[in-house]
């Protein structure tokens, strides 16, 4: 069995400011991290790889720098890694992004599953998954909490709007995870990361996996991003001031003059 | 523009993969007539990858043939027999697609997907839908990625929505990408906002947790896609208006059901319970202390006739369970009345209650970020507040 983990790499913390001068974001001084949702379908993949003597391969798509991730997938215990990276893929969106890492794993061969993180941290969109299991014309599952393989057949628990389904579907399939409430990210040992010296790891350009220009990058991408900015300062603020019985009937007449007091 | 390549061997699996009948076989060769609508649904069908769809170059495109604003009906999935009810989101998108609808002077339709026509010209005409497009099969009753997506895409294709809104829940964050990446799509995410800009969707959306908003636009693709966060948006009063109908007869092919679900399990959905469904929460933080300290929220609640909620703060402390957290992390609400106790007002609080009518905040920090969306501000320990609060509710409520 091949599973295909796609991991990105994010900066760890969802504290990010704005510089108001320039309007950009200010990432400098915040470290890099695996995004935890992909950690977790990486781990989850390792799982099923003890279990079903399975190779784990991890594909990244981001600068030269995100090779940190797909380093660290290795040292976690994937067989091979992938980063797909260029200049042409500069500012793809989510559609650009589920289209090179489609002819990435297309590129890789035969597999049964591929699992990415229900969303990233920073884009919080979870677009990518199911753009990549429609550009490999797979069936997809999404928000997965658990996953098990039987034989051809992968079962999941996922979660709904109203609880959770329990599905069955046949492999090759994509599934996106959401990671439990108590989960840990694990980080390797020393030795771990020096034997991973010796996997296979690639990085691929636009060219190697046979991606047409105009579906890339900045240009290729449908979305456009017009602005960014700090969210807006809400309403003037009329503050209640005195003594706590006072302020308790301030409210409260408040309550009556907007029809809340039934 | 598709095509059939000469490596077609005539196996005929393309035939009863078209929703559309627009694949026939002539002559140990497929052919493909006027009634395709470029959906795609062929393509995957062909074991020999002879069918083949080019795309017009995404910078060229003439959008002019491009008009509407379309929204997808979603149908609360509760397991029960019955009916299912549209889902109030879907009232909301309406309610937020007639706007802009009106602006750009174009029609507002929504898209049906189900079993069976249940007079939804009627309820969704009443929120402002101008047209629903109704396809009726008995396999719409339970969602599949893959029969909607390729049904919605066969329908765009057909009709052509410059906008096309779709609910950010489960369901809704489920389909619209696998839609947009078919149809090669610009699709933005979870959005707080939209409005038309030179005769564009601008999206607006919060990234980063909430920390930043974005404005995103999709001028090279039609339609512009978004999914749209649920309870952000007001749902308009309804009118007595009918929609026009527009039926869609769509032949769903067998075996197009990969994943199988073998249960569902429906747990806190009860409207009763949810907090996105109040209209007044008074909603605690870090500030409350203790689970006991906490508790004293549900008597000022009850009183009320609301709910009580929580920051994300008072849950990890496990002050309140998760069900009950606002915020990014948990749900999102719009209530007439939020009354926030011992909240800081993280970012990722703010982005989950600030569109609620009436904020009332209490906290003993005057620079807590809680105040910049309140429209009443408190600064005082809560404790000292709330014992008082639920005298004067009960004096107020005896006298009236």
């Amino acid at each position: 069995m091949h599973i295909v983990v796609c991991v990105k790499q994010v900066p760890d913390s969802t504290e990010i400011k704005i510089n108001p001068e320039t309007g950009t974001l200010v990432r400098t001084g915040v470290p890099s991290i695996m995004n935890p949702y992909d950690h977790f379908a990486l781990e989850t993949a390792l799982n099923l790889k003890k279990e079903h003597d399975a190779r784990v391969t991890v594909v990244s798509m981001g600068p030269p720098q995100a090779k940190s991730v797909v380093q660290l997938g290795l040292a976690l215990g994937a067989d091979e890694g992938v980063l797909l990276s260029d200049k042409a893929f500069a500012g793809s969106d989510t559609w650009a992004t589920s289209y090179a890492l489609s002819l990435a794993i297309n590129k890789l061969g035969k597999f049964s599953l591929v699992l990415c993180g229900m969303q990233a941290i920073d884009g919080d969109t979870a677009q990518v998954g199911p753009g990549v299991a429609q550009q490999l014309s797979i069936p997809q599952v999404t928000f997965c909490e658990e996953v098990k393989v039987n034989g051809k057949k992968a079962w999941v628990r996922k979660a709904t709007d109203y609880g959770y389904a329990i599905a069955e579907v046949d492999m090759p399939v994509l599934l996106t995870m959401m990671m439990h409430k108590d989960f840990e990210a694990r980080y390797p040992s020393f030795l771990d990361i020096f034997n991973s010296d010796q996997k296979p790891y690639h990085v691929w350009t636009a060219e190697d996996i046979g991606a047409k220009k105009e579906y890339l990058g900045l240009k290729g991408s449908p979305t456009q991003v017009d602005r960014i900015y700090p969210p807006e300062k809400g309403c003037e603020t009329q503050m209640l001031t005195g003594a706590p019985g006072e302020i308790a009937q301030k409210i409260v007449d408040i309550l009556k003059k907007e029809n809340c007091l039934r | 523009m598709i095509e059939v390549l000469d490596k077609c061997i005539g196996c005929s699996k393309c035939v009863p993969a078209c929703p559309f009948n627009a694949v026939s076989m002539v002559g140990k060769k497929a052919v493909i007539n006027e009634a395709c609508t470029l959906c795609g649904a062929c393509v995957p069908a062909c074991p020999v990858k002879a069918i083949v769809i080019t795309r017009e170059d995404p910078v060229h495109r003439d959008f002019s043939a491009f008009k509407g604003v379309w929204v997808f009906a979603e149908f609360e999935d509760t397991g029960r027999k019955g009916p299912k009810k549209i889902r109030k989101v879907t009232l909301e998108l309406l309610s937020e697609g007639r706007k802009l609808a009106d602006e750009l002077g174009v029609e507002l339709a929504a898209v049906v997907l189900a079993e069976k026509n249940r007079n939804y010209e009627k309820e969704l005409g009443a929120y402002g839908a101008d047209k629903v497009y109704l396809s009726e099969n008995c396999e719409f009753s339970d969602y599949d990625t893959d029969i909607y997506s390729a049904v919605i895409a066969a329908l765009v294709s057909k009709y052509k929505p410059e906008i096309f809104l779709f609910p950010a829940t489960f369901t809704g964050r489920d389909l619209a990408p696998r839609i947009a990446s078919l149809i090669y799509a610009g699709l933005t995410a979870d959005c707080t906002g939209l409005s038309i800009k030179n005769g564009l969707l601008k999206q607006s959306r919060p990234a980063f947790g909430g920390n930043i908003m974005a404005d995103i636009l999709s001028p090279n693709s039609r339609p512009q896609m978004a999914t749209v966060r649920p309870n952000v948006m007001k749902v308009s009063p309804p009118s007595d208006k009918t929609a026009r109908l527009v039926k869609e007869n769509i032949n769903i092919p067998e075996g197009m059901r990969r994943v199988k679900v073998l249960e569902k399990k429906v747990a806190g959905y009860e409207s009763a319970d949810r907090i996105d469904c109040a209209d007044i929460i008074v909603s605690g933080g870090r500030g409350m202390k203790s689970r006991e300290k906490f508790n004293v929220l549900e008597e000022l609640a009850t009183l009320l006739g609301g709910m009580v909620g929580a920051s994300r703060a008072a849950v990890d402390m496990g002050f309140k369970e998760k069900s009950r957290q606002v915020g990014q992390s948990g749900t999102t609400v719009s209530p007439k009345l939020y009354i926030a106790c011992g909240i800081s007002g993280a970012v990722q609080h703010l982005v989950g209650m600030k569109t609620s009518d009436i904020i009332i905040a209490i906290n003993k920090d005057p620079n807590a970020s809680i105040f910049s969306v309140a429209k009443y501000g408190v600064v005082a320990d809560v404790h000292e507040i709330i014992g008082k609060l639920i005298d004067a509710v009960k004096k107020a409520k005896k006298i009236k």
